[in-house]
């Protein structure tokens, strides 16, 4: 499997994600410039975090005119796998492949630390190894990560099972006090129609070994490339 | 010759003035003399510390760059060097809490940076005034914000620091922000201009009016006028700072440099003369090539403004291209706006002609340099003595914990720190909040660990004793973990150097820092001092501020503070001698800052940093946390928080001196020096005991991990029992009530 990390000039969790891709997870992985406009025969994108243009505007808001986003359109047009991963989630957003829109974090304050998520759904390149209900520890870092949809959008999403991830506490209860951002109905991830685009505001890349504080994360890239092997098949 | 207004506004005296007309051989012009300004203030020049600093210990086996260039650096082992250094940035934040904090933060990482280094972590060492008064929130939560808004996006990690409040603070917060970042030992790049006819470049952002004489606010007491300096504060662009990082480190690799500097304080002046000084050349620029923000910028203001995110870069002729790619690829300034020229001079033009003409050296190296009258303050001996008529209605030790942990100084400090990206690169192995920073070195088995210490209480005391208990506890902080500490950097955080007094302060404590560091084998590699830091003739604390860098050769053997389950041995390192003295228990329950500090014994402080290392690389020992402000009690506390939520029971010995001011409270809660509490499983209690013997450290098991209290007898009788979880909550709470508003 070959993962393209895309690399916008504000990213900070390129590097983060090549890591897990490549020293743990043992995949192949190559950064790809934001200026580019091919994604080096990749079988699976990431966005990455971090403040894609500097997100004066609103987070995301510029990167959707980069050169490879038409790219990453296409490609996931396709069906390639396409994760976006805390600023990737909010560019997917921007660019229309996943809807909904992203508002400051309700106590309006940048929350870095780790939270509960519940896995909703299973049948996604990213969650298919996981079983519906799994509670992951993943770390969030985010000031914009407060997910909004307006009411006809939620019920499509719910009635679709497009909601991937809930925020939720240690037992997978999705309450008022575990939701850290203040994100409607405690969500922290939702996928496309096609259900190939994932978008998600907590760090799976950021959990990926013991040592770092959780290996939750792990289990998001294991499943893609479980993915990838049965479409072989 | 101009009149002493002019002189005045321009921080010179007539003296120097003379000295200046001396040097140059006739009378400057006003753009000459703004260079003068900003180069011979305080800030840049540091005449009233220098002939000190001159004292501290600044090398050993490890040092790869000692103090001079912009970063000090030690070898970590694998071909790495650890670049880093601790920078102040108290005037702005004070004026303008959010930009003076975030500019702190940017300063610094330009400063890691320029040395071909990627930085990797960031710390905080912050003091403000009272929490209960609500100028002191805004200040507090304004600063927090600004280290956030920049560390976060920039993507560096803010991994650690401390944070104390005292009413010396109040019209003088201090934000001292420390950086690290790692560089292989042959890619370390020097600020020195080299090559005869070698391009000068400028890049980053364009140049702007703000920040005009920076360096000369901060070389000033503050007064009412203060709030209107707020031009003077600098705004910062994290983004445009996330360009120049990955752009300089790409264009260094290249070999195409032969030096950069950062334009921090002062500006294009200092980059320019301090560059060409070191390379024992001269440059020559015209300003009209510079890019500027506003029109109409005079060669006064281009050569002051401290806009932030520039840089200077020395190319090699023939390699500008290679470097122009570069800077393009990320949509970046790079201008030719001069060269390296063979005279010892910094000329300047302005679209051909000449503004500005003066010898390097006479902006840097002949900048003054004061031998400041010293006096010891008066009224030592009362200072030092505990009134036992002064202190309040004694409370039960339950209590006194109680208000211990919740004061703002000891409490969880999660409420600020969970505001910064502590995880981002991955590499943060011991979580936020437990004792030293610790990030590992991807792809090697090496981690460093960090802590930035200091206590102003302890200095005012006795400034010599209090630097040394400062570099003392830093250390210990990062032995903590298991590292061995191998170098430190100083924020040295002062009053008015011109009053004897303050002078006296600085002197005793730069002499207590190096004593400290000789013993505990930690150089100096650089920092920097901040003086001045004064309202209306009241000034802080003495409050030098110690980052000590360690290495842990084994990652995977970090140590943090929490008791990782029931059933483990207590073992406590050191003795108690019950020291009161500038404790926190005498500020927060009886309102008083007198007494003596806690003595040291700087060999016995070694031995327990190498038994720690020892212990922690044999894996004897499960955890391990040092008793500081609140003694052995909040340090018990403490160590029974973030973890499993398991409690503790121990018996220890009633310390000597107790029985005197207050007892129990100086068994409980005095600040003795030296003193480490760890865990071990019960099979291994023996060994650790008999190396702790071996190294000359006393060690005695107290007790076992269990239960849901934290109780600790002294001499075999119950003194303080406390629910863990309801100590937890006072501690984790305090901040968060305060700031979050539920506080009046």
């Amino acid at each position: 499997m070959k993962v393209a990390v895309v690399v916008f000039p504000g990213s900070n969790c390129d590097h983060d994600a090549y890591h897990a891709v490549k020293h743990v997870l043992g995949q192949d992985a190559a950064f790809v410039w934001h200026k580019e406009t091919g994604l080096g025969g990749a079988d699976v994108v990431i966005l990455p975090g971090g403040f894609s243009h500097g997100d004066y505007l609103r987070t995301g808001a510029i990167a959707r005119f980069s050169p490879v986003m038409a790219e990453v359109i296409r490609f996931s047009e396709a069906g390639g796998p396409v994760l976006g991963i805390c600023n990737g989630f909010q560019i997917l957003l921007e660019c229309g492949l996943l809807p909904g829109a992203m508002l400051r974090n309700r106590d309006l304050k940048f929350h870095c630390e780790q939270v509960a998520i519940r896995v909703e759904q299973t049948n996604t390149p990213f969650t298919n190894l996981c079983t519906v209900g799994q509670v992951l520890r993943l770390p969030i870092a985010h000031g914009e990560g407060n997910y909004f949809a307006p009411p006809d959008t939620l019920r499509e999403l719910e009635a679709a099972g497009r909601i991937v991830f809930r925020y939720t506490n240690a037992f997978g209860e999705p309450t008022d006090q575990s939701n850290p951002n203040g994100s409607i109905d405690n969500i922290a991830g939702i996928c496309s129609e096609a259900r190939n685009v994932v978008g998600l505001m907590p760090h799976p890349e950021r959990a990926c070994e013991i040592a770092v504080g959780s290996a939750d994360g792990l289990v998001l890239l294991e499943s893609v490339v479980h993915s990838l092997r049965a479409a072989h098949v | 010759m101009f009149d002493a207004a002019t002189l005045q506004r321009h921080g010179l005296t007539t003296g120097e003035y003379d000295r200046i007309v001396e040097l140059v051989g006739r009378e400057p012009n006003l753009t000459e003399l703004g260079l003068f300004s900003v180069m011979w203030s305080e800030h840049c020049s540091y005449k009233s510390s220098r002939v000190h600093l001159r004292t501290l210990p600044t090398e050993g086996t490890r040092v790869v760059q000692g103090p001079g260039e912009n970063a000090g650096a030690v070898d970590i082992g694998d071909g790495l060097a650890a670049v880093f250094k601790i920078e102040s940035h108290n005037h702005p934040s004070f004026i303008e809490p959010y930009q003076g904090a975030a500019t702190g933060v940017g300063g610094i990482i330009r400063d890691i940076f320029t040395m071909g280094a990627r930085p990797i972590a960031l710390l905080d060492s912050l003091r403000f005034g009272p929490i209960e008064e609500p100028r002191t929130r805004r200040i507090l939560q304004g600063v927090v914000a600004g280290i956030g808004g920049y560390g976060n996006s920039i993507g560096i990690p803010t991994v650690g620091g401390e944070v104390m409040f005292d009413e010396s603070y109040r019209g003088n917060p201090l934000v001292n922000v420390f950086c690290l970042g790692i560089a292989r030992h042959d890619a370390i790049v020097k600020g020195s201009a080299s090559g005869i006819g070698n391009p000068v470049y400028y890049v980053g952002a364009k140049t702007g009016r703000d920040g005009i004489h920076g360096a000369t606010m901060a070389s000033a007491e503050f007064d009412q006028a203060s709030a209107e300096k707020r031009p003077a504060v600098q705004v910062g662009d994290p983004f445009m700072e996330k360009l120049l990082l990955e752009a300089c480190l790409e264009v260094m690799k290249t070999d195409a440099c032969v030096g950069v500097q950062d334009m921090g304080a002062a500006g294009l002046a200092c980059s320019t003369c301090e560059t060409g000084a070191r390379g024992g050349v001269g440059v020559e620029i015209d300003v009209a090539l510079v890019p500027q923000r506003e029109s109409g910028m005079t060669p006064y203001e281009i050569m002051l403004s401290e806009s932030q995110e520039r840089m200077l870069l020395i190319v090699k002729r023939g390699r500008e291209a290679e470097v122009e790619r570069v800077f393009e690829k990320w949509d970046l300034h790079a201008v030719r706006i001069g060269e390296v020229i063979a005279e010892n001079r910094l000329r300047i033009k302005d679209h051909g002609v000449v503004v500005a003409d003066l010898p390097n050296t006479a902006l840097t190296d002949e900048a003054p340099v004061y031998h400041r009258p010293m006096q010891m303050p008066a009224g030592r001996e009362l200072l030092h003595q505990i009134p036992a008529e002064q202190l309040g209605p004694l409370p039960h030790p339950n209590d006194a914990l109680l208000t211990l942990l919740g004061s703002p100084t000891i409490a969880s400090k999660a409420w600020i720190y969970r505001q910064f990206d502590h995880m981002v690169r991955t590499n943060t192995i011991a979580p936020a909040g437990l004792g030293a920073a610790v990030v590992r070195v991807k792809g090697t088995s090496l981690a460093l660990s960090m802590s930035v210490d200091g206590n102003g209480r302890y200095c005012y005391l006795d400034p010599r004793q209090g630097a040394r208990l400062a570099v003392a506890e830093a250390a210990r902080n990062v032995a903590c973990s298991g590292a061995l500490p191998i170098g430190a950097t100083n924020c040295l955080n002062f009053g008015n150097p011109e009053r004897p007094e303050i002078m006296w302060q600085l002197a005793e404590a730069v002499a207590g820092i190096g004593e400290a560091c000789r013993a505990l084998d930690v150089p100096i590699t650089g920092g920097n001092v901040s003086l001045y830091n004064e309202t209306e003739g009241s000034g802080i604390l003495p409050t030098p501020v110690i980052g000590v860098v360690g290495v842990l050769d084994d990652a995977s053997k970090v140590l943090t503070r929490a008791f990782p389950s029931t059933g483990l041995d207590v073992i406590l390192f050191g003795e108690n001698a019950g020291e009161l003295g500038g404790s926190e228990y005498l500020k927060t329950v009886h309102g008083l800052l007198r007494g003596v500090p806690p003595a040291l014994d700087l060999a016995r402080e070694r031995a327990l940093h190498l038994l720690l290392v020892q212990l922690s690389k044999t894996g004897a020992i499960r955890s391990a946390h040092d008793c500081a402000e609140g003694g052995f009690a909040v340090a018990l506390a403490e160590c029974c928080f973030d973890g499993q939520g398991t409690g503790v029971d121990v018996n220890i010995e009633r310390a000597a001196s107790d029985g005197g001011v207050d007892p129990p409270a100086a068994t409980l809660f005095g600040e003795s020096a030296t003193r480490v509490i760890v865990s071990a499983l019960p099979e291994q209690t023996q060994a650790v005991i008999a190396a702790a013997q071996a190294a000359g450290v006393p060690a005695r098991c107290i007790g076992r991990t269990g239960g849901f209290a934290i109780r600790v007898s002294i001499a075999g009788e119950l003194v303080l029992e406390s629910s863990v979880s309801q100590a937890e909550a006072r501690w984790r709470s305090s901040l968060s009530n305060w700031l979050d508003g539920q506080a009046a």
